[in-house]
């Protein structure tokens, strides 16, 4: 270490304040100041991690991260180590792998010390090149607004380009200087948070604006920027509202729609539709499993396998009781109920006894978890849009099936009109056998979506089967558009609902208003018109 | 006489010399062996069976309410588990108010009320602190709601699938109104821990064999209620609403009084066997009133003879022995157990046990006329699984 570079950093390092504009030429670590951090007295350290963050060596940031994070070791020798993650031991100097003399020890940090290297890392991280480090930076900022950042980010807002970290930066300052002494800057804070897209100041503002603040036109103008911010919030609930029903009337849709074909072009009520859904969970289960087990590289992507085995399980299941018990019943509708609900019985014994009475855990895959930032405050679950977008194709292979086919024909057929269909050669009884089991098949795939959602245990069938009841109920039996617009409906009436009433409640009004309505309008929203309508 | 006519409209001399044997031996004799026996006794009848008995003997009078409209209506229920639960509460509610200062805040109000930090009384419990008053509430409270719901329902025209869902559904949904603490009924403990009946220590071996037999004899008296219903003019015409509702209205009967009526009085049977049933178990919960409670006591009528009324007591006790035997035996398997029996029943045995006991003897002809459905073959096999008909999808109901 040579004086010449000593002069040379410190001189670079107050060209950076002067200037407040970082070369990010690579320039190489000071080793004063991974001395001075490595000495561990806490003033020491302060002062390196400040020289190191105004170096503007690549270095820098990597190991300040892993100074606060307590993951900077020093050797025997003084020399400075990053232990990485996964156990590597990086060299702070060059950033290469390299082993440490002797015994090493975490550098430690007291509350003077952390404070500085907070500092230096928001001032690095602010002024990073990369847009994206601003903004996060800027935004955690704001978040916790120290006094220590205040005035950094006071002499970087100005020359801050990027519109967002700018946006983040002033709502930082605004907080601040809410509770400043100057009324100028309590009204210009006002003033700014009122076109802020933050909703976090709502109880902050309501409080000051009802009586807090005691300058009128501070108030006033508080007054103003509350109603902006409840406005926002506003939206945010009707955007959330939307969104969050549709997802719940997806998951509707898709436990019903297996129900809509069974009941609604068979009349016949399978009690144990809702064990087609707990099944297909169940498949989706196994097949995550045995993924796990077999082929972890796949384990990945189990839920690309889940859905057609999902299907053929169920659609297999559904076969084979329609052979078994349901052929015998048609035309007793009340009987069937009675069977299928026995079914149902043994199908929730059979997965007890196999998989255990516990809810299994069915982890939703890397790609689903977490959430899109929909608006500022509002983040919605990928596992969610997932499902919709997922329900939407499945509606789409419904809707091929039954229009595109010349299955789907022969059941439409069947449907309108047995004898008949019988007589122009259409085999009535394999064909009850195939839309039974897509019916099938179809809570199967409902299955493996609700397995995202929530918990899979053997009652997760019962929970649904009232619902879809309803839901195929309210759409007008024998309608499968009606389905899937009582499901969204009902999914969002009843997020709408929620906020006000809870959770219950809402569930228990929109009963009564069904049972109410079906009582009104008993063939549902489209009841089908002329000569099947008397059935 | 109007007396004796009555009589024997009900019941032949030997049909009144069964009656009155079997109530005489369940009625009497048992209990008398339970007090007057020391319990080391091979012939005690212990406490234990006295209670089991009991719980048996509301079940079957759930199945008798079950039966007289699915059986002779043609309405099937999936929502008399309601009816039974809030007879089952209005007694109850008596109960926890007869606890008084016992309770383990030793407060005037019921534990959980404490617990909710509640000062007094809400209005909907004043009143239950009388046992006759609470009686009258266990009838009235399913009769007003059954009958408000039936009235409703069946002024729609609302029948079959459609019927059973929305009954289903309206004890879904009272169901979750029951769980909730703020409800005012306990929310999911429910009401329990009961010291007292009328002064009586529900502990006391005697209480116990009176409520026994109170249960036993409200049993034979709903019996004879529904048996002098059915076999009357209104019976048969109830029947002609079950055989053929469009024919029975067109030839002049306003079929939607007769189905009320029978209606409302299976709600207030089932809210009276409920209050028997909650001194006896000593709880009350939301979790009665579960849909699955309505359809197994479906299955209860449906195994001992759809449309008999003997049938559904015999299958209540049957139904509910096994699931006592095997759910100490081998309690994984009763659910097998159970749901084989509903698809076997329906598929192999649509006149139940009362049909079947009735070919082996060689009696059809005889039998009281069970219900028809569309596509089931009605000839004296009872035995005989129903043929697939391809003229099968028909919608109406069975």
């Amino acid at each position: 270490m040579t004086s010449h570079h000593i002069v040379s950093s410190i001189l670079f390092a107050l060209c950076c304040l002067i200037c407040a504009e970082v070369s990010w030429a690579d320039e190489a670590v000071p080793q004063d100041a991974l001395e001075l951090i490595a000495s561990g007295d806490s003033q020491k350290v302060a002062e390196g991690a400040k020289l190191l963050s105004q170096s503007g060596a690549e270095a820098a940031l990597p190991v300040l991260t892993a100074l606060g994070a307590d993951k900077l070791l020093r050797d025997e020798s003084g020399q400075l180590f990053i232990s990485g993650e996964s156990g590597e031991v990086l060299s702070a100097s060059s950033l290469a792998p390299e082993k440490p003399a002797g015994k090493t020890q975490v550098v430690s940090l007291n509350n003077v010390s952390r404070r500085a290297v907070q500092e230096s890392l928001s001032f690095l991280r602010l002024r990073a090149r990369d847009v994206s480090v601003r903004r996060a930076a800027a935004r955690q900022l704001s978040e916790y607004p120290d006094g220590g950042s205040v005035a950094l980010v006071r002499s970087l807002v100005v020359k801050e380009t990027d519109e967002e970290t700018k946006e983040w930066m002033s709502l930082l300052l605004a907080k601040v200087d809410l509770s400043s002494d100057d009324k100028a800057k309590r009204l210009a804070a006002a003033h700014a948070i009122a076109d802020f897209k933050d909703i976090s100041l709502e109880s902050e503002l309501a409080a000051r604006a009802a009586g807090g603040e005691k300058d009128p036109e501070v108030r006033a103008a508080l007054k103003v920027a509350l109603q902006s911010v409840r406005g926002r919030i506003f939206w945010i609930n009707v955007v959330a509202n939307t969104v969050y029903g549709l997802s719940l009337g997806s998951v509707l849709v898709l436990a019903a729609l297996g129900l809509a074909i069974t009941f609604g072009l068979m009349r016949v009520i399978n009690m144990a539709h809702g064990e087609m859904l707990m099944l297909g969970a169940y498949s989706t289960f196994f097949v995550r499993e045995f993924l796990l087990q077999n082929a972890p590289g796949a384990a990945e992507w189990y839920l690309l396998a889940a859905v057609p085995f999902a299907f053929a399980t169920t659609f297999a299941m559904g076969v084979l009781l329609e052979r078994l018990v349901i052929r015998h019943l048609y035309g007793r509708p009340l009987e069937t109920l009675l069977a299928t609900w026995g079914l149902s019985l043994i199908l929730i014994q059979v997965v007890r006894v196999t998989f255990g009475a516990q809810n299994v855990t069915v982890a939703n895959p890397e790609w689903l978890s977490g959430g899109w930032e929909a608006m500022p405050a509002l983040v919605i679950p990928y596992s969610r849009i997932a499902v919709l977008v997922f329900t939407a194709l499945v509606v789409g292979f419904v809707w091929f099936i039954l229009r595109g086919t010349s299955v789907g024909l022969k059941v439409r057929a069947v449907t309108q009109n047995r004898q008949i269909a019988s007589s122009m050669g259409i085999p009535a009884q394999r064909i009850d056998m195939w839309t039974f089991g897509l019916g099938s098949g179809l809570a199967g795939l409902g299955g493996v979506a609700l397995s995202q959602l929530g918990n899979v245990g053997p009652e997760l069938g019962q929970q649904h089967i009232i619902d879809s009841f309803m839901v195929v109920v309210l759409g007008g039996v024998g309608n499968i558009l009606g389905t899937i617009s009582a499901g969204v409906g009902l999914g969002i009436a009843n997020k709408v609902l929620e906020p006000s009433v809870g959770a219950v409640l809402a569930k228990i009004l929109l009963l009564a208003l069904l049972i109410a309505f079906i009582q009104w309008r008993p063939q549902g929203l489209f009841a089908l018109k002329g000569r099947a309508a008397e059935n | 006489m109007m007396m004796k006519s009555v009589l024997f409209q009900i019941h032949s001399t030997r049909g009144w010399i069964t009656l009155a044997a079997l109530g005489v031996v369940f009625g009497v004799v048992l209990p008398l062996l339970n007090q007057f026996l020391p319990e080391g006794s091979s012939l005690h009848f212990s406490d234990q069976y006295v209670l089991l008995l009991g719980k048996f003997a509301c079940f079957a009078m759930v199945a008798l309410a079950v039966d007289l409209v699915w059986g002779f209506a043609g309405i099937l229920s999936l929502g008399h588990s309601l009816f039974f639960a809030l007879g089952g509460y209005a007694m109850g509610m008596y109960l926890a108010r007869s606890i008084g200062k016992g309770g383990v805040y030793m407060s005037e109000l019921p534990d959980f009320m404490v617990f909710l930090d509640w000062k007094e009384l809400p209005w909907f419990w004043y009143g239950f602190d009388n046992l006759w008053f609470a009686l009258l509430m266990c009838m009235l409270v399913p009769g007003i709601l059954g009958g408000a719901f039936g009235y409703l329902a069946f002024r729609s025209r609302i029948k079959g699938v459609y019927f059973s869902i929305i009954t289903q559904a309206l004890t879904y949904a009272l169901m979750l109104l029951f769980f909730r603490n703020e409800t005012g009924f306990g929310g999911n403990n429910g009401l329990t821990d009961f010291k007292t009946i009328y002064g009586y220590p529900l502990r006391d071996s005697a209480t116990k064999v009176f409520l026994y037999v109170v249960t036993v004899a409200s049993l034979i008296l709903a019996y004879l209620s529904c048996r002098y219903l059915t076999t009357s003019k209104f019976g048969a015409v109830l029947m002609a609403v079950r055989d053929d509702e469009p024919k029975t209205r067109f030839s002049g009967y306003d079929t939607l009084n007769y189905k009320w009526f029978a209606w409302t009085f299976s709600a207030v049977l089932c809210g009276i066997a409920g209050a028997l049933y909650v001194p006896q178990v000593g709880i009350i919960n939301p979790s009665e009133m579960e849909p699955a409670n309505s359809i197994e006591a479906v299955i209860w009528v449906a195994i001992g003879g759809r449309g008999t009324l003997f049938g559904p007591i015999l299958g209540a006790i049957a139904v509910n022995g096994a699931k006592s035997i095997f759910t100490a035996v081998a309690p994984d398997i009763w659910l097998f157990f159970l749901g084989g029996l509903f698809v076997v029943v329906t598929l192999a045995l649509p006149k139940g046990l009362v049909g079947l006991g009735a070919l082996l003897l060689g009696r059809t002809k005889k039998l009281s006329p069970a219900p028809l459905a569309v596509g089931e073959v009605s000839e004296a096999s009872g035995l005989q699984a129903v043929e697939p008909t391809d003229s099968a999808p028909k919608a109406s109901e069975g």
